[in-house]
């Protein structure tokens, strides 16, 4: 039991993560309707960032950690946001309206440059910070296993809370929002009625970064390390999350990101942690033969 | 007329200043500093101001020129359009003939012990390449499935070999058809479920499968050996006799001197032959009603069962045809190799095969060629290049390099000739000007 | 006897066929047949739910209710219809012509084996393959036996060469029949707007169906291509004895090539008969064009312009 709810609270922290990182494959694919598969190497990549902002901080400048990490989160956010807006001008714009498997395979040679581009400039092994806010709260003792939360775990999760409440916010509520939604709809008519769709793209491909951004200083944070090859597997997990929680959807993709980290976890504790990354590979093949439109995403009529 | 001379180059810097910027906020923290483990194991920065200049510098340049370029007259746009070469006639057999001599040629002009590398490395690798892009190139050029876990046949034709030839103790006459037809199946089976998703789907769902047998490759330790791999399994032999020193080997029979080289000839005009065989059905299956289905499903899918076309089967086919040569290819890696681990198997494997077919403008036999010789061959090339060591430092890895400009190539490509691959398609049959009217 | 080849000698019957999406109904309740070698036109204002039953029709869509018969040599009986429907087979041939339930069928069964083609409202040729091999890979169906299933085309035997000279042959014809022989080596994506929407036409009769189905062929076509449609239409008809089912905005290529017309509304059948009843079914102009009297004018200017010469 104590294992149990143990591996649940480990789930949760993972499954923030993956949604976090879900969220710009689902936004991404919803407004263009394309899988961006770089988005993982985005996320490594704001890790990265953070890394060397973080050590630039403590190190260059002697900040503690805990206010360098507050700096770091948000200067992360700003500069993989720039990043992925290079990314959609130089990689994706021109290719709306091109054949179809066009967008998928200008992903993939983004996917590869910016692995490669890490490697090449930061050499391709692991890269560890020292360990910092790693306070835990003991839930139970006494036990012949002791349930930890750590601070770290707090932090995530309700990092994680906050920006999903701000983002919901701003989908629902503002005019971009609306804007995004009308080019989910039909992106033609939607620059008839004077929405900017390059511009509504453009920000979608920031927003989408930036939560990745924080996904991966969040990811930093929790387990200290990080190297070029990581965001491989993340992406392809986030990317399950969203088409678990039905591709498109926004709750959809935290419900998804929540389901696959818990998975994730309790596979590993229970079954086998060498086949933990198949039990993730297995739900995205399943989800997508089986039900296209995941838990919580609408069913699209095929248009003849 | 002055001030319309001035305005474009006052343009052209302003844009290039903003370029400038923009440059600066990508580099700034993962060009400027590096961070490296000390002896402590704790990372330290260090800070690479030149480099990150250089960088802003380029993105100046760059802009500066592109600028300039596209305010350029437009008188100077018809003068940019190049036309393109036609297929010349003497190209293939050309070709055909340098392939041919390629061996015979390195060995007596370097001797056996360094022909060795130049047969392997330059000769093999790239040409289990240009097979293995021929293959895909079937999938995703003629049929446009997106197989992003191409890489899982080619395993399954290695480890097929690895597996059935100690087994067995058939030779490898008998496994090569038998790897190709293991991996067709897996590819009909993988296929069945996953054929009717939409384009991106497939390719992800393929990617997963090909992951998936991968980590299996990994854990499976009782059958696979895991990491370590799989080795010391019967290798190549000539009608039966083996490659090795002494009375019972292939030099002493034909009365030469022993060389290493002599196997690595040999499976040398083995892919050659094999590789010309997939040619050979590829070129064919385009002028038959089955290859032209494949492209008919490339183009549009909802007309292809419109006409009649049952375009699940003809997605099999060309699925598993594609994962016969991967599984041919495979085999033919296990022979080459020696061992047959999974980290030969990785997605980056996919990526390049599919790089290869993509640069080399899809449908287009010999630009999948070009293309092969070039990313596999061009790396390898660079590491003998020593003083390039001296300049980039002892851990300088033209590998990784090559996968960076890889990505690049690909996104180029599809930015400038996103259907590279029918733009300069030769149609499989044609009625050739009309004749004149008879009088 | 009535003379109308839609009751007296029908290749499709359409029953009752009703199609829902969510909670909208696109089609509801229609019902009506089309007579062999006749030249059909489906019509309605936008959105009457035209497409969706053509889609319906050709396997596109499972209808959500619905019966649909077919038979390639025309003379439906109702009560061969109502004996396979009884049974869960697709298709009987026993008592003469081959009958198929298209409901039961999906989307490339039907055209091969119930040989019903059709064009798309936004024309999807091969647009990367030349017209000539667009026209080759409708013939795909007849050629794929003859190309030994891809062996014997692959060791190049002389039976498959003759097959394909044979469909190089009638591709060739076709070509010169909608004025394309020239540029039949060029990409299909390549030509003109109005030439890709012939060449559409003549590739789903290179398919040799028994009912041809159009999705707006006129659509985009100025006055003096639309002419040339309707004349082309009509000779396809008069050599080939292909029955047509189209649908149609242009009324005076409705008025001057069909011998049926059916009119939809907000998914149901609102009238059904010749060209002449139909134009001057107050319930049609009153729906297809507005009830007010100032359009009512030019509508019936519109709906009787076209008078068959």
């Amino acid at each position: 039991m104590e294992i149990f709810l143990q591996q649940l609270i480990n789930g949760v922290t993972l499954g923030s993560i993956y949604g976090l990182i879900a969220i710009g494959y689902t936004m991404v694919f919803g407004i263009i309707g394309m899988v961006n598969f770089a988005h993982g190497d985005v996320f490594m990549l704001s890790a990265f960032i953070a890394l060397l902002l973080l050590l630039l901080l403590t190190q260059g400048f002697g900040v503690a950690e805990g206010p360098a990490f507050v700096v770091v989160l948000f200067a992360s956010m700003a500069l993989t946001a720039l990043w992925n807006f290079v990314i959609e001008r130089v990689a994706y714009r021109r290719l709306r309206g091109s054949f179809r498997l066009a967008p998928l395979i200008s992903a993939i040679g983004m996917s590869t440059f910016l692995a490669n581009f890490v490697t090449v400039t930061q050499g391709p092994n692991n890269k560890s910070i020292p360990p910092f806010l790693d306070k835990v709260i003991a839930i139970t003792s006494g036990g012949a296993y002791d349930v930890t939360l750590s601070y770290k775990q707090i932090l995530i999760v309700a990092v994680t809370a906050a920006l999903l409440a701000a983002f919901w916010y701003v989908v629902q509520k503002t005019p971009l929002g609306r804007a995004q939604r009308a080019c989910e709809q039909d992106a033609k008519m939607a620059a008839l009625l004077g929405v900017d769709v390059d511009r509504t793209i453009a920000l979608t491909f920031v927003i989408g970064a930036a939560l990745a951004a924080v996904a991966g200083s969040l990811f930093l944070l929790h387990y200290g390390v990080v190297k070029s090859s990581d965001g491989f597997v993340p992406g392809v997990k986030a990317f399950t999350a969203a088409v678990l929680g039905g591709i498109g959807s926004l709750p959809g993709a935290v419900l998804g990101g929540m389901a696959i980290g818990l998975i994730e976890t309790m596979w590993g504790q229970y079954f086998s942690s060498d086949y933990k990354d198949v039990a993730a590979f297995s739900i995205l093949a399943v989800t997508l033969i089986f039900m296209p439109s995941g838990l919580l995403g609408r069913p699209d009529v095929e248009k003849v | 007329m002055l001030s319309a001379a001035a305005s474009p180059f006052s343009r052209a810097l302003k844009e290039s200043a903003l370029a400038t910027l923009i440059v600066a906020g990508l580099a700034f923290p993962i060009i400027a500093f590096r961070a490296d483990p000390d002896f402590n194991n704790l990372l330290e920065l260090s800070a690479r101001w030149p480099l990150f200049l250089a960088f802003c510098a380029l993105g100046f340049g760059l802009r500066f020129l592109l600028s300039l370029w596209e305010s350029r007259p437009k008188a100077a746009l018809a003068l940019a359009q190049a036309t393109t070469g036609k297929q010349r006639k003497w190209l293939a057999p050309a070709a055909l003939a340098a392939l041919v001599a390629y061996p015979l040629l390195i060995l007596a002009l370097l001797g056996p012990q360094a022909a060795l590398k130049w047969v392997d490395t330059f000769g093999v690798q790239i040409l289990l390449y240009v097979l293995l892009g021929w293959g895909l190139n079937i999938t995703v050029g003629l049929a446009g499935l997106l197989d992003l876990g191409y890489v899982a046949f080619y395993a399954v034709g290695a480890y097929g070999y690895a597996l059935l030839a100690p087994l067995t103790g058939l030779s490898f006459w008998a496994l090569l058809p038998v790897c190709g037809l293991l991996a067709a199946f897996w590819g009909f089976c993988i296929g069945f479920p996953v054929l009717r998703l939409r384009g991106d789907y497939l390719a992800i769902v393929t990617l997963a499968f090909g992951e998936m047998l991968r980590i299996v490759a990994v854990n499976w330790d009782a059958v696979t050996k895991g990491e370590a791999g799989l080795y010391g399994f019967p290798g190549l032999t000539f009608f039966g006799l083996p490659f090795i020193p002494g009375p019972r080997g292939f030099a002493a029979h034909f009365g030469v001197a022993f060389a290493g080289v002599h196997k690595l000839i040999f499976l040398y005009y083995l892919v050659l032959a094999i590789a010309l065989l997939a040619n050979f059905v590829s070129i064919r299956l385009r002028r038959l009603p089955l290859g032209r289905a494949w492209e008919a499903l490339r183009e549009d899918e909802i007309a292809c069962r419109a006409l009649g076309l049952d375009t699940a089967k003809i997605k099999l086919t060309a699925f598993a045809l594609g994962a016969f040569f991967a599984g041919v290819a495979g085999c033919l890696f296990a022979l080459r190799q020696g061992f047959v681990s999974p980290s030969s198997f990785t997605f980056t494997e996919s990526a390049t095969i599919l790089a290869i077919v993509v640069l080399g403008g899809g449908g287009s036999q010999f630009g999948v060629a070009m293309a092969a010789a070039l990313i596999v061959g061009s790396s390898e090339l660079l590491r003998e290049l020593t003083f390039l060591k001296a300049i980039f430092g002892e851990n300088f890895d033209p590998t990784q390099y090559r996968m960076l400009l890889v990505g690049i190539a690909m996104v180029a490509m599809m930015n400038f000739r996103p259907r590279g691959l029918v733009s300069m398609r030769q149609p499989t049959i044609t009625l050739g000007p009309e004749p004149e009217a008879r009088s | 006897m009535t003379g109308f080849a839609w009751i007296d000698d029908p290749l499709l019957r359409v029953d009752r066929v009703t199609m829902r999406f969510g909670g909208l109904t696109a089609v509801n309740d229609v019902s009506f047949s089309v007579g062999r070698g006749d030249i059909t036109a489906l019509i309605g204002p936008n959105g009457a739910g035209k497409t969706t039953l053509f889609n319906c029709l050709t396997g596109f869509y499972k209808p959500t209710v619905g019966r649909i018969a077919f038979s390639p040599k025309g003379g439906l009986d109702d009560d061969r219809i109502d004996e396979l429907t009884a049974t869960a087979r697709r298709n009987s041939n026993d008592g003469g012509e081959d009958l198929y339930l298209l409901e039961r069928m999906a989307d490339f069964e039907i055209a091969k084996k119930a040989r019903i083609a059709r064009t798309f409202q936004n024309i999807r040729l091969f647009s990367g393959m030349s017209a000539l091999e667009n026209l080759i890979v409708a013939q795909h169906i007849a050629l794929t036996p003859a190309s030994g299933y891809g062996v014997f085309g692959l060791i190049g035997l002389p039976s498959y060469r003759r097959a394909e000279s044979e469909a190089v042959e009638r591709a060739k014809k076709w070509l010169e029949r909608i004025g394309l022989r020239r540029r039949a080596d060029d990409p299909a994506g390549a030509l003109p707007y109005g030439d890709q929407r012939r060449l559409e036409i003549a590739r789903a009769m290179c398919a040799n169906p028994a009912l041809l189905c159009l999705d707006e062929p006129a659509a985009g076509l100025n006055a003096n291509e639309s002419h040339g449609l309707a004349t082309l239409l009509r000779e396809i008809r008069g050599e080939s004895g292909v029955s047509i089912l189209l649908i149609e905005h242009d009324m005076a290529v409705v008025m001057a090539i069909s011998d049926h017309v059916v009119v939809l509304d907000y998914g149901q059948k609102i009238a059904d008969g010749s060209p002449l009843e139909v134009r001057e079914n107050p319930a049609v102009i009153a729906a297809y064009l507005g009830v007010e009297d100032e359009e009512l004018g030019p509508a019936e200017a519109e709906l009787t312009a076209e008078t068959k010469p």
